[in-house]
């Protein structure tokens, strides 16, 4: 239990390091930027106290906020997801995932994929359409969030690649 | 009241996310308004501590290019300096005792950031430096900002490119002045609005900032006209304005204080 959540103490720290540090510089394109940060939700222990996983989503993208002066828009959609996760989670693995927790190390490669992207797309979408906060800006909204959701998408499923610990 | 209680426990999940969702949704409509006070701004100790340091490892990335920058600057202002006609007496050498009414402080960019629509600088000088809020932030090519919040070693600033920033500003040659906002769409591109349709207006023509605000003194460049067309009613021009600065690269940065805006402000009050 406490290797748990030590794990994801680190993880929260480091992502937010990554995030504030490299990934909100890298500009490619002039704009599209990739939002690392969101890993931390969407690898966060499936068996869980669902109250403190919404909380602690909520700091995680006001501590964004703080570093990037942005009001609330990255808490409010990393609270957002962190609220809708289970049913993504039914949607992507099944009801199997209600029975035993998930090893997201052990699960098949497709639903990972599937999991990852429509977790991605819904923080993309909520976060742009906050940041420019304009419905006659739409296009601008699914522009950005199209590119950025593809990179995130893109890193994200690398890194879990990367640091996994297959058994 | 048992059934509230009930209801509470059972949703408590539910409400959590709205209270939190809702809190969220508060903080970001007061940062999409201007100057309106708010918790979340990266001028702490902190998240300023983390870019200091930060900053202190990639600024020599870039010493080069703001080397050149610098001696550039320096290079302007000596043929200025040569080249100008009046002899100044040298018993006023100590600049100090002269009144004057703009106090410039200097300061490192240690966040920038241009890619969002509402770009906010984080600077190394804070209320320790004198720094207060609505001072005018400049570069040794044009403007840059304006001072949002402080803390004691650390500074906010609004940069231009950001969609609540509204600059006066005016054509140098015909004086015709309007105000200078951006659209979020090219970091290098700012839009002029309100100039009136009967100015002589042609690309290539310099903007400068008009004086008119008493945060920046009058005539600071700001960039080239690009291209420009009527708008909707016909009767004022919208201009598109080529900046003089590379908003995606810059270090050294200049503050202005206007020691009278006190008095200005009173004045423009009492009336």
């Amino acid at each position: 239990m406490n290797s748990v959540i030590s794990l994801n103490g680190i993880r929260f720290l480091v992502l937010v390091l990554v995030q504030v540090l490299i990934c909100n510089h890298i500009n490619f394109m002039g704009y599209i930027n990739p939002y690392l940060y969101i890993l931390f939700i969407i690898l966060y222990p499936t068996k869980n106290n669902r109250s403190l996983f919404i909380f602690l989503s909520f700091l995680l993208g006001l501590t964004i906020d703080l570093f990037s002066d942005s009001g609330g828009i990255h808490a409010a959609a990393s609270v957002f997801i962190a609220y809708a996760r289970p049913l993504i989670l039914r949607s992507s693995f099944g009801v199997q995932y209600e029975n035993y927790a998930i090893k997201f190390d052990n699960v098949e490669f497709g639903s990972k994929i599937s999991y990852i992207t429509f977790l991605t797309i819904m923080h993309h979408i909520i976060f742009f359409s906050l940041e420019i906060f304009s419905a006659s800006k739409i296009i601008l909204v699914l522009q950005k969030t199209l590119f950025s959701s593809i990179f995130t998408i893109l890193l994200s499923i690398l890194i879990t690649i990367i640091f996994s610990r297959k058994t | 009241m048992q059934q509230i209680i009930n209801f509470i426990i059972r949703n408590k999940t539910f409400l959590l996310f709205l209270l939190l969702f809702s809190i969220s949704i508060l903080f970001t409509i007061q940062s999409h308004s201007y100057h309106r006070s708010k918790f979340i701004n990266s001028a702490n100790f902190l998240t300023g501590g983390v870019y200091n340091t930060a900053n202190n490892l990639s600024q020599y990335f870039n010493l080069k290019s703001q080397n050149k920058i610098l001696s550039e600057e320096n290079n302007r202002l000596k043929s200025l300096l040569f080249n100008s006609n009046n002899t100044t007496d040298s018993t006023f050498v100590d600049s100090t005792s002269f009144n004057k009414q703009y106090k410039f402080t200097s300061a490192n960019i240690i966040r920038n950031s241009y890619a969002g629509t509402d770009n906010i600088l984080l600077i190394n000088k804070g209320i320790k430096d004198s720094i207060k809020e609505d001072f005018g932030v400049i570069t040794s090519k044009g403007i840059l900002g304006i001072i949002n919040k402080t803390s004691t070693n650390y500074a906010t600033v609004i940069s231009i490119l950001n969609t609540t920033s509204n600059i006066s500003a005016k054509l140098k040659k015909t004086d015709h002045f309007g105000s200078l906002k951006w659209d979020a769409k090219n970091p290098n591109i700012t839009q002029l609005t309100d100039i009136p349709k009967v100015a002589n207006i042609k690309v290539g023509d310099t903007v400068v900032t008009s004086g008119l605000s008493s945060i920046f003194p009058k005539g600071i460049n700001i960039g080239i006209v690009e291209n420009f067309e009527l708008d909707q009613a016909e009767n004022y021009y919208e201009v598109n304005v080529k900046l003089f600065n590379d908003m995606t690269n810059i270090e050294h940065v200049y503050i202005i204080e206007n020691i009278d805006i006190e008095e200005i402000t009173n004045l423009l009050n009492s009336n």
